[in-house]
């Protein structure tokens, strides 16, 4: 089986900084239908953007992107298709919730510069080295700490407890 | 070298050894706080928990329930109470807000760790806890295995000395670090130096819960004897607050002068970066809506500093001016003292106590192209309603004053007594 922390794919950039998790899941779709949810990914902000993302595509964010509410931005990016997500800087909390839901995500400063939308990107996550496969340039980001890409291969937190019989 | 307040409260709960910005740590976690929006109908829920003394069920996004959805959740959150022997839980009209409720009685307390899904829990860092938001699926696992780790993050200290004016609020001083430190996510804030005696315990919640909208994962205060004196009166737990190390290291550190600061104001979208003096405000803004509340200032202080300014006022003719206190206890003490009746003659609508407006939940929904001036929590565009409603922050104060106005303006005639 292919290693879940090394992705390649499409890129598509949301370069500007700060972008939150409420233009990702507005409080308009709570308590909605998980494919409700999907649909409602970036609506306002890049309308019609969730019909071009193709499984495997990776998420190119600026600085803080993910910022605001706890609410699992994370596990849309992820049911819509994204493989990936790499950053200049990731919110904290965004970072969190993408660990637990199992979607691949870092840091790498100087990635907006690196990538143009369309082209093909590699990511190691677990070393932190993103190449540019259409430029072939590269850059090394943050890694992933080896306790955090536990829980990514183990594919999220829910899957732990269900094998610790919680569920 | 020493250690931080954030860095000594995850040693203690992760073995007791020296831990250092990076270093991840797995701690075991005091308080487990769930809101009502993790009690979805489609939740998963455990068929086992750690311990349910360490739980605490607060309802307080979506209530009284606005939709029939929110109503299942909360019946479902009932249940588990009951199945699980949860004896902390504040029903609706039993609570309030969660972050206020936790502080109020006690929840969080000194040196401890509390966790809750709401991303504003860094609230209860005023009481020296270490605190943040979590994921729903991330709380799932804390109730099930008492435990998670953190990532041990750097910190930025903010150095606190003289008396704020009796036009400025804690509000005010937010707004100030915001223009002055931007974003610093990443990062935890720690608040120190002889300024934070003259703060209330109202004006230090502000400044920890609105940490969140500085993308902060900690944001602590220590724990001074007000803090203490107010934590013994309602509690019988005990607990040992932490002090920062006079050698521990910061990434960065900011000299903040109290006696110099004015009214300020958020601009919409955005906090950091994003402030200024609400006299520097160039532009005329005429308002539709004014909210005071949320767990960052719906607090009694709120209360008493909206109606005195709208007392013996009207609110502007098309303004809508909305005041949620943030607890059951906040708006039974401002219906005691009279705050209440003098908004009502006013013309503001009192709510009961809810994240409602702040969250674009309900009572207070803005429309398109509207603008709304705000002393709650977060001004993304669509956070309270319409995208294209424009959302400007500002303290009780400014805001009761621009409800009155009709336009966004300095409070400052208002406590010119004072000054």
């Amino acid at each position: 089986m292919s290693d879940p922390l090394v992705v390649r794919g499409r890129a598509w950039l949301f370069a500007e900084d700060n972008l939150n998790t409420d233009l990702m899941m507005p409080q308009t779709v709570f308590g909605k239908s998980l494919e409700e949810q999907v649909r409602a990914v970036f609506a306002t902000y890049r309308p019609g953007w969730v019909d071009q993302v193709r499984e495997g595509d990776i998420l190119v964010g600026g600085r803080n992107f993910g910022t605001g509410s706890s609410r699992p931005a994370s596990l849309l990016l992820k049911r819509l298709g994204i493989a990936a997500v790499v950053a200049e800087t990731l919110n904290g909390l965004f970072y969190r919730n993408s660990v637990n839901y199992a979607l691949p995500a870092l840091e790498c400063p100087g990635i907006r510069d690196l990538v143009a939308e369309g082209e093909v990107l590699r990511l190691e996550v677990a070393t932190g080295v993103v190449e540019n496969v259409t430029r072939d340039e590269r850059r090394t980001g943050t890694k992933m700490p080896e306790f955090l890409q536990a829980i990514v291969r183990s594919g999220g937190i829910m899957e732990r407890l269900r094998a610790e019989g919680y569920f | 070298m020493g250690m931080t307040m954030a860095e000594k409260i995850l040693s203690r709960h992760s073995g007791g050894g020296r831990v250092r910005p990076g270093d991840i740590v797995v701690c075991e976690v005091d308080k487990i706080v769930q809101i009502d929006l993790t009690f979805a109908a489609s939740a998963p829920m455990p068929n086992r928990i750690a311990d349910p003394h360490k739980i605490v069920v607060i309802l307080d996004h979506a209530v009284p329930a606005p939709t029939i959805a929110d109503a299942e959740g909360q019946s479902i959150a009932r249940q588990f109470v009951k199945r699980f022997g949860v004896e902390k839980f504040y029903d609706v009209g039993r609570g309030g807000i969660c972050h206020q409720v936790i502080l109020e009685n006690g929840i969080a307390l000194p040196g401890q760790i509390l966790t809750c899904t709401d991303s504003h829990t860094c609230a209860s860092g005023a009481f020296n806890c270490v605190a943040r938001g979590m994921g729903p699926l991330e709380m799932l696992q804390i109730m099930c295995t008492g435990k998670t780790w953190y990532q041990v993050a750097p910190t930025v200290r903010f150095e606190l000395r003289g008396k704020k004016p009796a036009n400025v609020f804690g509000k005010d001083v937010f707004l100030y670090l915001a223009a002055v430190a931007g974003s610093v996510e990443g990062h935890n804030i720690e608040f120190g130096g002889p300024g934070v005696a003259e703060l209330t315990l109202d004006d230090r919640a502000t400044l920890a819960t609105m940490g969140a909208e500085l993308s902060a994962d900690f944001a602590t205060f220590p724990a001074d004897q007000r803090v203490v004196e107010h934590l013994r009166s309602v509690t019988d737990e005990n607990f040992e607050g932490v002090e920062s190390d006079p050698d521990a290291t910061y990434s960065a550190s900011y000299e903040i002068d109290l006696s110099a600061l004015r009214p300020y104001v958020a601009r919409p979208d955005f906090i950091p970066g994003n402030t200024l003096p609400v006299a520097e405000l160039a532009e005329e803004v005429p308002i539709n809506q004014a909210f005071v509340g949320s767990c960052a200032n719906g607090k009694l202080e709120d209360l008493r500093i909206a109606a005195q300014v709208v007392r013996g006022r009207k609110v502007a003719p098309g303004v809508r001016f909305i005041v949620t206190p943030a607890s059951q206890r906040v708006l039974k003490e401002a219906v005691h003292r009279g705050y209440v009746e003098t908004l009502l003659e006013a013309g503001a609508v009192v709510t009961n106590s809810t994240c409602g407006a702040c969250y674009g939940g309900h009572m207070g929904i803005v429309g398109p192209k509207e603008v709304c001036i705000t002393s709650s929590t977060r001004n993304f565009k669509g956070r309270m309603g319409s995208p294209s409603a424009r959302i400007y922050m500002a303290s009780s104060a400014t805001v009761a004053a621009s409800a009155i106005a009709g336009r966004i303006c300095d409070p400052t005639s208002f406590f010119e007594d004072n000054l």
